[in-house]
């Protein structure tokens, strides 16, 4: 029970065909309080399925998708979006509302979902920006910021509910190493000092190893390696092998 | 379309429950500012101009019968009826309707959307309800623009071509205009607004492929609306006459 208790999501079972392609067959993973699971992956292997699918975006055919106790799939859209309240999600491309400055993207889920006052909105934004380290941005368009800048205030946004739960689309895409790093820190930062659990799914393995306390392979639809980074270098599984060889001779090879 | 419009109701309606306003008034008034106040040159332009056109043919017509003083009557009363709603929803279609689904498919292509709705915000509710009741609510004020519009332009020529004065050309228009062909006129807007804004918010929210996605959608949505504008506006006017001869 102490340790059910702890875990905060679980996907049981999840399986999701797009037509005939099956994406994901049969996927259980589960992620603990104050983790960060990093989901890793083929390129189109469902790994930023599995984000939408905790954000109740898309349902499964089958399995059960469990946050906080509750079963995601069979909760009403009113307890889906309370649920959805506790959770975050930082986008591959940020998916900031284009028309809206930074003050008021950051502000929406603040203005529709509490009864805060403008002024203590204002006082959140201004927490948050200065969290991802974006002070002088609050009046600006997202077109008007860079790809790092419009993910820090993706971050920002996804954290102005304090939720408990942050899910990374593929954080350090088509960034810089320093933006990049930037991001990283963040997602460690949050774990240590807000306590938040965290998934991450993403390509970038220098990244996986520096933010990950745990680790999943997806391959084929289902997790074929899920343990610390620790185990996954020391993996004797051949497509997870292969996965990190790739990465590690083209390191090489670079030098 | 159904399951748009089924989403929106059950999220303002669960939104009223827990004593929050539906939408922002903001924001409704600012779709009512676009689809209103910016939709009324273009419509005042087009109304003045058919109804001239009307009125200059009908005359031309009916001068060789020596009937020319029934003009008023015809085109007021062809304008109230049908002219004024049917033009008014072509103008909303092309002007508002596209406007809606280019952006809301540009929204539904940049992750917006999903975005909105991944929050727990509610994206039918935040995003179409306004525009929907915008329109809904704005196309019948248009359609009277239009109509009044639309007999002036008829005034204008008439006066000038057919030696109608204006005086007679009003004090027939009045005495011809029953109140059922106004309300006639103005029940068939709410129903093209509605359309207009249902068709073109579908349209916005099921954007596949990016850039060229959103034009096929913006084309689509133009040519679904004005064609079921039609097709309302006869079957609207088959009930009428059958049923309110």
């Amino acid at each position: 029970m102490s340790t059910t208790s702890n875990i905060l999501v679980e996907m049981r079972g999840v399986k999701l065909k797009f037509s005939d392609k099956v994406i994901l067959d049969g996927v259980d993973i589960s992620v603990r309080e104050h983790e960060v699971l990093v989901i890793l992956g083929m390129s189109g292997g469902g790994k930023s399925t599995i984000l939408n699918l905790l954000m109740g975006l898309i349902k499964p055919d089958e399995g059960e998708l469990i946050f906080k106790d509750e079963d995601l799939v069979k909760l009403t859209r009113s307890k889906l979006n309370t649920a959805r309240s506790h959770m975050g999600m930082v986008y591959q491309t940020a998916a900031l509302i284009s028309s809206m400055t930074v003050r008021d993207n950051i502000g929406l889920p603040l203005q529709e979902l509490s009864e805060k006052h403008e002024e203590e909105i204002d006082s959140i934004v201004d927490a948050k920006l200065e969290l991802v380290g974006l002070k002088d941005v609050r009046e600006k368009l997202p077109s008007e910021l860079s790809g790092g800048m419009q993910k820090r205030v993706g971050l920002a946004r996804a954290l102005a509910l304090e939720p408990e739960l942050v899910l990374f689309d593929e954080p350090s895409a088509g960034l810089d190493p320093i933006n990049s790093r930037l991001i990283d820190d963040l997602i460690i930062g949050l774990r240590e000092t807000q306590k938040v659990t965290s998934i991450v799914v993403t390509h970038q393995m220098e990244s996986a190893f520096f933010v990950a306390t745990r680790m999943a392979f997806l391959h084929e639809g289902k997790i074929i390696l899920e343990g610390e980074p620790e185990a996954f270098r020391q993996s004797d599984n051949p497509i997870v092998g292969k996965f990190l060889a790739s990465y590690s001779e083209h390191k090489k090879d670079k030098k | 379309m159904v399951w748009m419009v089924r989403e929106m109701v059950s999220e303002i309606l669960e939104r009223m429950a827990v004593h929050r306003a539906p939408f922002r008034l903001e924001h409704f008034f600012y779709q009512c500012n676009r689809v209103g106040v910016g939709s009324v040159p273009m419509s005042v332009l087009l109304s003045v101009f058919v109804g001239l056109t009307m009125a200059l043919l009908t005359g031309y017509q009916l001068e060789r019968f020596g009937l020319v003083t029934l003009v008023p009557a015809v085109v007021s009363v062809s304008f109230t009826r049908e002219m004024g709603p049917l033009f008014t929803g072509i103008v909303l279609a092309s002007r508002i309707g596209a406007a809606y689904t280019a952006e809301l498919g540009a929204m539904t292509a940049g992750g917006e959307v999903d975005a909105i709705e991944g929050m727990g915000i509610g994206a039918t509710r935040y995003l179409i309800a306004p525009r929907l009741l915008a329109i809904f609510l704005l196309t019948p004020c248009l359609t009277v623009i239009g109509i009044i519009s639309g007999i002036v332009g008829a005034a204008f020529i008439s006066n000038l071509t057919l030696q109608l004065s204006f005086g007679y050309f009003f004090d027939e228009v009045m005495t011809n205009l029953l109140v059922k062909d106004v309300m006639a006129g103005i029940v068939k807007s709410f129903f093209f607004g509605a359309i207009i804004g249902t068709i073109a918010c579908y349209k916005g929210l099921s954007v596949r492929g990016g850039a060229v996605g959103v034009g096929n959608a913006t084309t689509s949505s133009v040519v679904s609306a004005i064609c079921t504008v039609i097709a309302c506006d006869s079957f609207c006017n088959i009930v009428i006459v059958t049923f309110f001869p």
